[in-house]
């Protein structure tokens, strides 16, 4: 059954740039979506550290990649003081060795980024840690657009994929849904390993798991080491897609991507594997749908949203389920002399993560 | 870098200009300490953090300059966006705020973040995204041969943004309400056993809070520019100095807000403008780095 259902799914990503070619970048941008909810909710949901800056690592890779990119032919100072009017045009070779060692390192330069500042806010706990990290995507915006030699508030305009526009639409494609398979795989391992409890000890109370014997701090690190990791190689491939890359609104956009991640996790139900990706899903194709009819006004619309979530409906949708139906899940709730479950120890037994 | 050392160089060289930035840093902090006092204010006794702190001061810029356009003195839209902004929190508290107090802060915050949006892209649609400031007509005084020049304007906020603190402060010692808010503040359960309404409190509170920042916004209009995307710079602002100061602890906000005022004068001249944000954002997180290695020495394994 529940191979079936993962079967299923790849199948479905798999075909779905040749069954709907109209809307591969919507698609794509979806996937991206699920990886935003994903890691996202390694630190929020899991582990109990709601970051509201978790997008820097996502630009923080989408400008490694791109500095690799050029840097490995070019001077990168030349390259973005001339803001365009040097003319790139990469062979095949050139083009995909740049990719592959670009994406390579934003991983592991946003992994190692996740070590510098992890050294800073983990010290913080709750609402300071969500201010810290907000302070340090907010900051890095507002350095790169002062720092000439990656081009400043300007941008870098990417190298162009030497194929036709819609190899690079399916390569690109490809990329995310294969990241975002990446992203999930690695991360159900996780949850079912000794880490994924660890992390769970620490959200849940993190005092007593540090006299347990955790040593708590270096969890902390790992956990948004391996998110960050997987964000900065995302920042490395939409980097890519939008062939243009800029500071505020692509790289370290904070009141857009920064906050949907946060969104979408609230809104399938934090805490869970399958949450983040129904609430990316949902999110994202609501967006799409409704985006162009709102004529302005989307920005209010997402704010309202993002104050109904959070008011009324914080449990998500799988932690809505998992009320009404816990037996779904395989969580048995107890009973007293009469059959019907008791509403409130229903929602006491399902719900670890909303007692913080 | 050279640019930075010659900065540094002009600096050392021309001592006067040290004492120009010092008091245009100082005029200006006065403003920014009003508006974290409002920060601690609901922090200290609703336990909220407020995201849309900057945003409430935006906005009192706006109807400032709002009424400049209409052809009353900006100095009028003071009282005025002090008002209107208390209506406003008002509506704000009952329609948000009310729901998230007894929540956890993440939810808090979260939920002033999405009023924040709200109000950012509200004004974004009303007023449009150019830059505004609201001109007061005042003219600038000179000294030391021309070398410092400082508006009167700057003065006149900083003496505005004294008496209203000194205000507010009476209120808080003196007034019935501001006794209850202070009650409430310290424990919140027994205030509500002793018969105090604390939801009135909270709304009472949340609403002064706004209307302090509209009445900051009103004067940042005159001395400075504004602009409907701003508010998130004086939101960390307002984080910085109440982190750097403790909340409850008022000759700390006014301290912290100064000086905050006074290092970002010296760094946006130092590093140029451009990084003027950065600085901002950066000492909170120099700020929130030294708060919690003084948390950490008293951190012990037992609670």
């Amino acid at each position: 059954m529940k191979a079936l259902l993962y079967i299923a799914i790849l199948a479905a990503g798999i075909a779905a740039p040749f069954v709907f070619p109209n809307y591969t970048n919507q698609i794509a941008v979806l996937w991206l979506m699920i990886v935003f909810a994903l890691t996202w909710d390694v630190l929020g949901g899991q582990m109990g550290y709601n970051s509201l800056g978790n997008i820097f690592f996502f630009g923080a890779g989408m400008y490694i990649c791109a500095l690799f990119q050029i840097g490995l032919y070019y001077n990168i100072g030349e390259y973005t003081a001339a803001s365009g009017a040097i003319k790139v045009d990469y062979t095949h070779q050139q083009y995909f060795t740049g990719l592959i060692v670009g994406t390579i390192a934003a991983g592991i330069g946003s992994s190692l980024l996740a070590i510098v500042f992890g050294w800073i806010v983990f010290a913080l706990r709750g609402p300071y840690f969500a201010i810290g990290t907000l302070g340090v995507a907010v900051a890095a915006a507002e350095l790169v657009t002062g720092w000439d030699w990656v081009g400043g508030g300007g941008g870098i305009s990417l190298p162009t994929f030497p194929g036709g526009p819609d190899t690079a639409k399916q390569l690109f494609y490809f990329m995310n849904f294969a990241l975002a398979v990446a992203t999930f795989a690695t991360l159900r391992w996780l949850y079912s390993t000794r880490f994924g409890l660890a992390i769970n000890a620490i959200r849940d109370d993190e005092d007593k798991a540090d006299s347990m014997g955790l040593h708590t701090e270096s969890y902390k690190r790992v956990a948004w080491m391996i998110a960050a990791f997987f964000l900065g190689i995302s920042g490395a491939v939409f980097g890519n897609m939008t062939g243009f890359i800029e500071p505020r609104e692509v790289a370290f956009p904070t009141v857009t991507f920064g906050i949907f991640m946060v969104l979408m996790v609230l809104l399938g139900g934090k805490g869970t594997l399958w949450g983040p990706v129904i609430g990316a899903i949902v999110f994202h194709v609501i967006k799409e749908v409704t985006w162009t009819y709102l004529l302005g006004w989307q920005w209010i619309a997402l704010g309202l949203l993002i104050i109904v979530i959070v008011v009324y409906f914080q449990q998500g949708i799988l932690g809505w389920i998992m009320e009404k139906k816990p037996e779904w899940f395989g969580i048995v709730v107890e009973k007293k002399d009469k059959p019907a479950p008791r509403p409130s120890a229903a929602g006491a037994a399902v719900q670890p993560g909303a007692a913080e | 870098m050279e640019q930075i050392i010659g900065n540094l160089q002009v600096l050392m060289s021309v001592p006067v200009l040290n004492i120009g930035l010092l008091i245009d840093g100082l005029l200006v902090g006065a403003v920014f300490a009003l508006a974290a006092y409002g920060l601690a204010l609901v922090w200290g006794v609703m336990n909220v953090k407020n995201l849309a702190q900057g945003d409430f001061v935006i906005a009192g810029g706006y109807i400032a300059w709002w009424l400049g356009n209409h052809g009353i003195h900006p100095l009028f839209g003071v009282p005025a966006a002090f008002v209107v902004m208390w209506g406003f929190g008002w509506i704000v508290y009952v329609l948000v705020i009310r729901h998230v107090i007894q929540r956890d802060l993440f939810t808090s915050l979260l939920a002033t973040f999405g009023v924040a949006i709200v109000m950012q892209q509200g004004m974004n649609l009303m007023f449009g995204p150019e830059t505004q400031t609201a001109d007061a007509g005042f003219p600038s005084i000179s000294m030391f041969d021309g070398l410092v020049n400082i508006g009167i304007v700057r003065f006149i906020g900083f003496v505005m943004a004294a008496l209203l603190a000194l205000a507010v402060v009476l209120f808080m010692k003196r007034s019935r309400m501001g006794q209850a808010i202070r009650a409430t503040s310290q424990d919140a359960r027994a205030a509500r056993v002793l018969g105090i309404d604390t939801d009135k409190v909270y709304a009472f509170t949340y609403s002064l809070n706004a209307a302090i920042c509209g009445a900051a916004g009103a004067l940042i209009v005159m001395i400075w520019v504004i602009q409907p995307f701003y508010g998130i710079t004086y939101s960390i602002r307002s984080f910085v100095i109440v982190t750097a100061a403790g909340f409850g602890n008022l000759p700390g906000v006014i301290a912290a807000g100064l000086g905050m005022g006074v290092i970002e004068q010296f760094g946006g001249f130092i590093f140029g403008s451009l990084f003027q944000q950065a600085i901002v954002v950066l000492l909170l997180l120099v700020v929130l780095a030294i708060r919690q290695m003084q948390q950490m020495r008293v951190r012990q394994v037992v609670q």
